[in-house]
């Protein structure tokens, strides 16, 4: 890892970014290798197809059945176009409301992984009603009756990333972000100069830090000095520990109580 | 033509946010003076083309007269983020559109059916939706539970406010919940797309309507056609993202025509009048 700010300095945005955007960087199917005795992943929207931007399926956590939902940007140059590079169309988020589904219908908790750049912006996306799909995911995923976890592992980029980023809990990954649009997109419609999206990112409030301050993040996940692919355990343990008492806390309450809460907590965001 | 031409922008301030004095029609090319523009339902005299509707211009072709209540009337963004120049920008859009912020809620009748009533108005920021938009939407969906009353919002947005970073696109969660918790209670929502209504909005509350309506040509999307050019390097079809191409595939109920839509949506607030008032009932 590079840019890593030193221990107790709060991180600058741009550090984040480019630290969320590091290739190298575990991913969603990282995490759940490393955090799960077993996983069986579902695919298919049962409509259009499969999106590999975006892993559905069932996992135990420490003796907890979680149905779990990540985006995956791809490590490879091969699976990365497979990933799309972690963009889901619309069918991405249609399998994501089928795993969600079947959650409330089996009663398990939902634990999100967010990291992707954003929804695809292309023609095929469109076509396919990008706006509508998350419009009823954002829906379906504030109605439903389990605990949500999420946890911002990498790029939380708008749209996209909110769509499974409404929770319970939000929890964010030391060297990540979260932002309503790209740096550079902000740069470039406000400032005319896209080689602005430092001050950009500076300006948008876009780090953990920035989101805890904001009432909008729960915790920040502190990541080891040496947090990579091959040396996650560390952090990886803080983070299951962290997921586990998020649910415990949350696990009392029921259904309907559950969306009420959620409900409230939004409506406390009010941003003034 | 001296009349007709552009007014150059004020030095220092920003064009595409600034109520313009004069109009170009999209349909036939013509300019014709804002005022005259908008005393005739936003419309081009010279070949019905339509422009981009104020807020207080819609609300007054849709309600009837002397309804209207407005809820939340003074509420205004506090620039929670400080960001560079917004301030400037916001204070620019409320002198230029006499608005506080991008929409405009309160309750009416229409065709002599209650509603609770939002309109966007793309004068101020581009209808950008930030957390006076999102806080005013969930007001009026409070208020809507509590009287019960349809509720019906005419989106015209750019989408989330940049200048509000995470607290505007936290407004897509908010504005969702706050709708579903009306589709909860049984009450009906429906949603207007009009020119343009992409983004963060399209990607909530405008597309959660249980009925969908749309104004003709109308350009409706998740990316605007700019992002989706470099994203995808190629040239897109002309009816690419209209109003017409959404119908076609799928996605909205029907397109009406802006003198057409009262009379619409009364037929609709009709059609589930006698539930509400069964439900009420039980």
């Amino acid at each position: 890892m590079t840019n890593r700010q030193t221990k107790g300095e709060q991180a600058r945005a741009w550090d984040c970014i480019k630290n969320a955007r590091l290739q190298d960087r575990p991913q969603t199917r990282d995490y759940i290798r490393a955090m799960a005795d077993e996983f069986f992943e579902v695919h298919g929207d049962r409509t259009l197809g499969e999106d590999a931007a975006m892993v559905t399926g069932v996992g135990r956590i420490g003796g907890q059945v979680f149905t779990i939902i990540g985006h995956q940007k791809g490590h490879t140059i091969e699976e990365r176009k497979l990933c799309n590079f972690g963009m889901p169309h619309p069918s991405g988020y249609r399998k994501s409301m089928r795993a969600i589904k079947q959650a409330e219908k089996f009663n398990r908790p939902i634990l999100c992984l967010v990291d992707t750049p954003g929804a695809f912006c292309g023609v095929d996306a469109e076509e396919r009603g990008q706006g509508n799909v998350i419009a009823e995911h954002l829906s379906c995923i504030a109605s439903a009756k389990v605990p949500v976890i999420s946890v911002v592992i990498g790029e939380g980029g708008s749209g996209g990333a909110l769509a499974i980023a409404i929770a319970d809990k939000l929890l964010m990954m030391e060297n990540t972000y979260f932002s309503v649009i790209t740096p550079e997109g902000c740069a470039s419609i406000l400032f005319k100069d896209a080689s602005k999206a430092e001050i950009a990112a500076e300006s948008l409030a876009l780090t953990p830090a920035d989101l805890i301050r904001l009432g909008m993040a729960d915790g920040i996940i502190r990541e080891d000095d040496d947090f990579s692919l091959d040396n996650m355990k560390g952090t990886t343990d803080r983070l299951k520990a962290a997921v586990l008492g998020a649910l415990a806390e949350l696990s009392g309450r029921n259904p309907e109580a559950l969306v009420q809460a959620r409900y409230q907590r939004s409506l406390n965001m009010k941003g003034f | 033509m001296e009349l007709f031409k552009p007014i150059p922008a004020a030095a220092g301030t920003n064009q595409e946010f600034s109520m313009p004095s004069i109009l170009t029609c999209d349909d036939c090319g013509k300019q014709s003076l804002a005022a005259l523009v908008h005393l005739n339902g936003s419309t081009c005299p010279f070949c019905g083309g339509l422009f981009r509707m104020p807020a207080r211009a819609r609300i007054a072709m849709l309600a009837d007269a002397d309804t209207f209540i407005e809820t939340d009337e003074t509420l205004t963004s506090t620039d929670p983020l400080k960001f560079p120049k917004y301030s400037e920008k916001l204070k620019k859009a409320k002198a230029d559109s006499g608005l506080t912020d991008a929409i405009v809620t309160g309750t009416c009748a229409i065709e002599g059916y209650p509603a609770a009533l939002a309109v966007m108005d793309s004068y101020f920021m581009m209808g950008s939706m930030g957390a006076v938009v999102g806080e005013k939407i969930c007001d009026l969906a409070e208020i809507a539970l509590a009287k019960r009353l349809p509720l019906i919002i005419v989106s015209a947005s750019g989408g989330a406010r940049m200048q509000e970073g995470m607290i505007s696109l936290l407004q897509m969660t908010r504005t969702t919940m706050a709708v579903n918790k009306l589709g909860d209670a049984g009450l009906l929502y429906v949603s207007v797309l009009t020119h343009p209504t992409t983004g963060g909005v399209t990607a909530s509350f405008a597309m959660q309507g249980d009925v969908i309506l749309a104004e003709p040509k109308a350009l409706i999307g998740f990316a605007g056609p700019r992002v989706i050019t470099q994203t995808v390097n190629e040239e897109l079809p002309d009816a690419f993202q209209k109003a017409e191409y959404l119908y076609q595939q799928g996605m909205i109920d029907g397109i009406v025509k802006r003198g057409e839509l009262k009379a619409a949506l009364a037929q609709i607030l009709a059609l589930h009048a006698d539930n509400r008032e069964a439900s009420h009932d039980q």
